[in-house]
């Protein structure tokens, strides 16, 4: 079925703003509703075409007389977040994820056209610790996961859209979990991790980080918009970059710190540089997340065309970063020694 | 169906035909390692550097160094990172392997040279060194050399440092999503079942083996298909005897034991140096589970009875390496 109208939530953000704009470029949808409540940037705001922003907000039991007045067949739910990029209110983030969400799903179960929902949701989701398998497949439970936080959040999120999804039976339901965003034009917490001089670690942890293009992390919530693919899926790039390394290829230079230390350092890092370090972000840096992405590939179609590796090398060059050690002068000297050799 | 759930009373032999031949052959002449080939040390990589190899290996070496400081190098989904644990984490161990614990690996036949296998070993030492070694020994002996993907219990990854190293070496956490996901990849995957009641055991019952846990390693080959590859380590035993424990220290640590061993906490940091026992590593005949139907991992008595046919074999095996073996120390 291809939708007629879509509402788009989050759409002041880089996913929900871009996305809405590709699918106002689609002529079989009539209509593109973006719904946020502070518009996109005024860049953004141009790319959108003819898709229309609506200031609303989804706490608000107005979106459910945006919802039936538009006559809204596919909703689109990107506004939940599960790390902001930096400092930001705790308590304001929690309640548009998870009353935004409770509020959006109730204007849905109320409007008798809806009649397909996908889900920005995140493999944070799956949690981080030395308890979770080293890659997590859909049906897996959620693990070491601190009992609050943005996982927490992400966790109680899904669990309102199957709550909908048992509810409305007749809707289509997509819950897409990506990994990671990185990429030169977006603005997440690791973009902005990765461009600290001095990055720091704890010590003695070394995760494994999976991520995900904004590309193809926008060409799968498209896809799921369009096409009908009910389920949930798991969306990452393919292979793995260790913290360590993805410090070394973007030529940072990698700070350890004590694990006791890591708060303080912490409230060092987002004071002065912007850089939002919660204890779920710190989980993460520790030992990191890997998806298992069979499903999406197979049951799905879609196959990310950025690997790990390559999302990240794009992210390096596109902010045109450069190392702080330079790596030129070892592949001469070894260049000149096997020379000399022969 | 009653034939297989019946277990059957195996007779296992006191020397297994392999060494029966040595013995006869030890009388002979041939007491260098050439005339003993199932049985020699296992050999070190062969050192075939090109001429004018000072050059060369400075280069490698550089080569080496820049591909580590700007990341590029290739790590799997696990974590598993083979350029360092080939050319930094192997050499020093292989040395320890060789010359401190001199490792005799037999019945390497048994080692796949290719798809998925399990690998079943008895767990001893207080420190798991022994799943060290035995990583070494299946390395050393397969061709093209294979890496023992071991599981290890969620405390090893807690631990910072260890839980890191763990991974980049290619171990993961002992849970049946990780060990399907190595065997179905056809890797060689390493179980220690007893876990910290092998490892931790006393010194006064040392080669007796503990509980299998619940025998969650056979389900996940019987749902594989794979073979399990029995182990027996002799002489991992002694390296550190563990006489006394620490219960109200390693509470408040968060160990699972607290260990006083004959030089340890008693000589510091000094008993930290294992005794150099001689030590013994027998790769048993694998048991195939491919003729099982998948489906019967989840009934719970073929499981317990594999899980039972394991242990059985690994207890004996290690009755007549203990038999056999000339000394703790000598060999």
């Amino acid at each position: 079925m291809t939708p007629k109208v879509v509402l788009v939530t989050g759409a002041g953000g880089y996913v929900g703003a871009h996305l809405a704009a590709r699918l106002a470029a689609d002529p079989d949808i009539e209509r593109v509703l973006g719904v946020d409540t502070a518009p996109p940037a005024r860049d953004l705001l141009k790319s959108m075409g003819r898709a229309e922003f609506v200031r609303a907000d989804i706490r608000n039991p107005l979106i459910a007389k945006v919802i039936s007045s538009a006559r809204v067949d596919t909703v689109v739910h990107a506004a939940t977040t599960t790390g902001p990029p930096g400092p930001a209110r705790r308590t304001a983030i929690k309640e548009m994820n998870v009353i935004g969400t409770m509020q959006l799903l109730a204007a849905c179960q109320r409007s008798p056209q809806v009649g397909k929902l996908v889900v920005k949701s995140s493999a944070a989701v799956y949690g981080a610790g030395a308890r979770v398998p080293a890659v997590c497949t859909e049906d897996m439970a959620p693990k070491d996961i601190s009992s609050s936080g943005y996982v927490k959040d992400a966790v109680e999120v899904e669990g309102y859209v199957r709550g909908f999804a048992r509810r409305r039976p007749d809707v289509r339901v997509t819950t897409l979990r990506l990994t990671n965003l990185i990429g030169p034009g977006i603005d997440t917490v690791l973009t902005r991790y990765f461009s600290l001089p001095v990055v720091p670690t704890v010590l003695g942890y070394d995760a494994r980080v999976q991520l995900l293009h904004p590309e193809d992390a926008l060409a799968v919530l498209e896809r799921a918009t369009t096409a009908d693919h009910p389920g949930v899926y798991n969306v990452g790039g393919d292979g793995v970059l260790t913290l360590s390394q993805a410090i070394r290829r973007a030529g940072r230079v990698n700070v350890p710190v004590p694990r006791v230390a890591m708060p303080a350092a912490a409230r060092v890092f987002r004071n002065a540089r912007g850089v939002d370090f919660s204890n779920d972000q710190i989980q993460f840096l520790n030992f990191g997340r890997v998806v298992d992405t069979t499903r999406l590939k197979r049951d799905f179609g879609f196959t990310p065309r950025w690997s790990t590796r390559q999302a990240f090398d794009d992210y390096v060059h596109g902010r045109g970063m450069h190392p702080v050690l330079n790596p030129e002068r070892l592949a001469v000297l070894e260049n000149r020694i096997r020379r000399t050799d022969g | 169906m009653g034939e297989r759930l019946m277990q059957e009373a195996r007779v296992i032999p006191l020397r297994s035909p392999e060494q029966r031949r040595r013995s006869n052959r030890t009388a002979g002449p041939g007491r260098n390692g050439a005339a003993r080939p199932a049985v020699a040390p296992t050999p070190l990589r062969p050192a075939a550097q090109p001429a004018g190899g000072v050059q060369q290996r400075l280069a490698d070496a550089i080569g080496f160094l820049r591909k580590r400081l700007t990341g590029d190098y290739a790590v799997d989904e696990f974590g598993f990172d083979e350029q360092l644990t080939e050319n930094v984490i192997l050499p020093p161990l292989r040395l320890i392997y060789e010359k401190y614990f001199r490792v005799e690996a037999i019945g390497t036949g048994n080692l796949p040279s290719e798809g998925g296998a399990l690998i079943v070993s008895n767990h001893s030492g207080t420190v798991p060194l022994d799943s060290v070694m035995t990583g070494i020994a299946v390395h050393e002996n397969t061709s093209p050399n294979r890496y023992l993907r071991m599981l290890g219990a969620d405390l090893v990854f807690q631990v910072p440092v260890l839980g890191a190293l763990a991974r980049k070496t290619g171990q993961t956490l002992a849970c049946n999503a990780d060990a399907e996901r190595l065997l179905t990849a056809g890797e060689l995957v390493g179980v220690w079942p007893e876990g910290f009641k092998g490892i931790g055991k006393p010194f006064s019952d040392r080669y007796k083996l503990q509980r299998f846990g619940r025998g969650g390693f056979v389900s996940a080959a019987l749902r594989t298909g794979v073979p399990i590859i029995p182990v027996s380590v002799v002489g991992a035993e002694e390296i550190y005897p563990k006489i006394g424990d620490l219960k109200p220290l390693a509470r408040l640590l968060g160990f699972p034991y607290f260990p006083v061993t004959p030089t340890f906490p008693l000589l510091g940091p000094l008993g930290a140096i294992p005794l150099p026992s001689k030590w013994y590593i027998e790769f048993g005949e694998p048991i195939r589970t491919d003729r099982h139907d998948p489906a019967d991992a989840d009934d719970p008595m073929i499981v317990f009875n594999l899980s039972d046919q394991v242990r059985e074999t690994i207890q004996q095996t290690l009755y007549r390496l203990l038999a056999q073996r000339p000394g703790i120390f000598r060999g």
